[in-house]
């Protein structure tokens, strides 16, 4: 699903009391009139996504097994220490990293290239903008679906174009241990493209040409303003799009599932597929959900250090 | 110098275009060639031949078209739900000030980055406990939830939008609250309420983690499930049909995002929906 980011910029004027005022209204009607409104929302959200994820970090803590009568006791800790010699699953935690690290930062440069592209007043920005959302659009099994025909080592556009320029053309790209992670990277890139560049588009947008005229008359090239105006401006949204990129690639599960299952020989056995094989095929939902707090953990530790240091430069930087 | 730089840009935005745009050229492609010209080792774009009939054959598939129904159904059925209690909510958030409204941006941030998979294996049982798990029902409430956070954050982003001097006006004229809200709010956000239950029926059309665990009996999967089931099994042998069905499950996205184009380019993220 898609995501937010900051708050509106542009409230509308409006009077200091928030609300009108209205005749015989007291605070507490107020706000009894708020909860009856907000409760309908709330009480899904509680039922069904609060009180789960707190059961779930409870699981991680029972040997419960995913079974048509389910006995479980606590274990304390057991299911991670367990975990700790685990060598599968920090294997599969390892391709986790690479793939969410490789398809966050490709994504990023691509993005602001075409982003780049999208603000420098060229002809066919329309159909570019169009098309440049189609990957948004498509269901994720749909995705895997095509380019697993790309992909084909037979019958594939992408081997017949390299066999047309006389490269090897039989490569079998989501089979062979060698190009599978990187032929799924590929297709992880294509699919978060459109969101990123649809965000650092609305940020170039946001910064005054100005800036960029100034800097030009002070001699500054293209590559001098890129670096020097437009990369300072995109500095917060790119510090926030890069993290929400990199927890969604991260979590990310149904576009490898559907393209290769985590094949082959487990070379794109992302950490969410470990988890549900373990839970839904291996029936230890326990252990699996000691796994999945182990990655909640650490995906908060790491944007929690990433955050800091973007907003530590920040303040450096307005020192210097 | 300067008269390279254009025709370079031309040349990178070619790139992006093929890039982005190829893959679903060639699913279409496929979808109307015949199998033996999917799996000769000539390829072309073009098809040789024209073969509408892999969709007639994707259509006649008992499981494809049952799928979609069910598919429709819990689409449909939470996008009512998901606008019936986020209505009277975002008008809250957007409204209010305070703890209530930080507490509610708060939630609807933490949940764009929810752990699901550590949600899924309590849900699972809970649902099961009360004989939801492998039912269409379940899988329309596990739905609602989880589009519920966004679709609040695209509502209040429309309420926030309507100045509140308009409701005082009615106010003034005597109105009762209830009313102000009925006659005045509620026209006006008509746009957004549209933008919402587009977003939340295709979110709901394309998901597919939360189906795949949820649904086990093969006359309850959605659309995506069948899809997957299908590569496995007789997929491999009817491509075409197969990319005929893909073309038809990805249909849906594709409109809404067509005619969200404009504001999704404005910038869905960088502020937020404009009415």
């Amino acid at each position: 699903m898609t995501a937010p980011s900051s708050p509106r910029g542009t409230a509308p004027p409006r009077p200091a009391r928030g609300a009108p005022p209205r005749p015989g209204g007291t605070a507490r009607a107020r706000r009894r009139e708020a909860a009856a409104l907000v409760m309908p929302s709330l009480l899904p959200i509680l039922v069904l996504s609060v009180a789960p994820l707190v059961m779930g970090i409870a699981l991680a803590f029972t040997d419960a097994r995913l079974v048509r009568r389910p006995d479980y006791e606590f274990v304390g800790v057991d299911n991670f220490v367990r975990l700790l010699d685990n060598s599968y699953f920090w294997e599969s935690f390892r391709i986790g990293m690479v793939w969410a690290v490789s398809v966050t930062l490709l994504q990023l440069v691509a993005a602001m290239g075409l982003a780049l592209l999208l603000d420098a007043g060229l002809r066919f920005q329309g159909l570019t903008r169009v098309l440049a959302l189609i990957p948004w659009a498509m269901p994720p099994v749909v995705v895997a679906i095509m380019w697993q025909m790309i992909y084909s080592p037979n019958a594939g556009p992408l081997n017949a174009a390299l066999g047309a320029l006389g490269l090897p053309d039989d490569v079998n790209w989501l089979a062979d241990f060698s190009t599978a992670l990187p032929a799924v990277v590929v297709v992880g890139v294509w699919v978060g493209m459109p969101q990123t560049t649809v965000t650092l588009l609305a940020g170039l947008q946001q910064i005054p040409p100005e800036l960029h005229e100034a800097a030009a008359m002070d001699g500054a090239g293209a590559w001098r303003r890129f670096t020097g105006v437009t990369l300072p401006g995109l500095r917060p949204i790119v510090a926030s799009i890069t993290s929400l990129n990199f927890i969604w690639n991260f979590n990310s599960f149904s576009l490898v599932y559907v393209l290769t299952e985590g094949g082959p020989g487990g070379r794109t056995m992302l950490p969410m597929l470990f988890t549900y094989l373990e839970a839904f095929k291996n029936r230890n939902i326990g252990y699996a959900a000691a796994m999945g707090m182990v990655l909640v953990i650490v995906v908060v530790l790491l944007l929690a250090f990433y955050l800091r240091s973007q907003f530590r430069d920040d303040r450096e930087g307005k020192v210097g | 110098m300067r008269s390279l730089v254009r025709p370079a840009q031309y040349a990178a935005l070619a790139f992006y275009v093929l890039f982005l745009g190829f893959p679903l050229l060639w699913l279409i492609s496929a979808s109307v060639k015949s199998s033996g010209e999917l799996n000769s080792l000539t390829v072309s774009l073009l098809p040789q031949e024209w073969h509408w009939e892999n969709y007639a054959q994707a259509l006649a598939r008992q499981g494809l078209v049952r799928s979609a129904w069910n598919s429709v159904f819990v689409a449909l059925v939470s996008t009512a739900l998901v606008v019936l209690i986020a209505l009277p909510a975002s008008y809250v958030l957007a409204r209010l000030k305070g703890r209530v409204r930080t507490a509610g941006v708060g939630w609807i941030l933490v949940s764009q980055v929810f752990p699901v998979i550590l949600v899924i294996l309590p849900l699972f049982l809970v649902l099961r406990t009360i004989g939801l798990t492998d039912s269409l029902v379940g899988l329309t409430l596990v739905h609602t939830t989880y589009t519920l956070p966004f679709a609040l954050w695209m509502l209040q982003g429309y309420v926030s939008g309507i100045p509140v001097d308009l409701e005082e006006a009615g106010a003034m004229d005597g109105a009762d609250r209830l009313t102000v809200l009925r006659l005045i709010i509620l026209p006006l956000l008509a746009p957004g309420v549209v933008a919402t239950a587009m977003f939340s029926f295709v979110s709901s059309w394309n998901e597919f983690f939360f189906a795949l665990v949820l649904l086990q009996s093969p006359e309850n999967y959605t659309l995506p499930i069948t899809l997957k089931m299908f590569i496995g099994g007789e997929g491999k042998v009817a491509l075409g049909p197969l990319a005929a069905g893909s073309v038809l499950a990805a249909i849906p996205s594709i409109v809404f995002f067509s005619i969200m184009q404009k504001k999704l380019t404005g910038g869905l993220m960088a502020g937020a929906v404009k009415g």
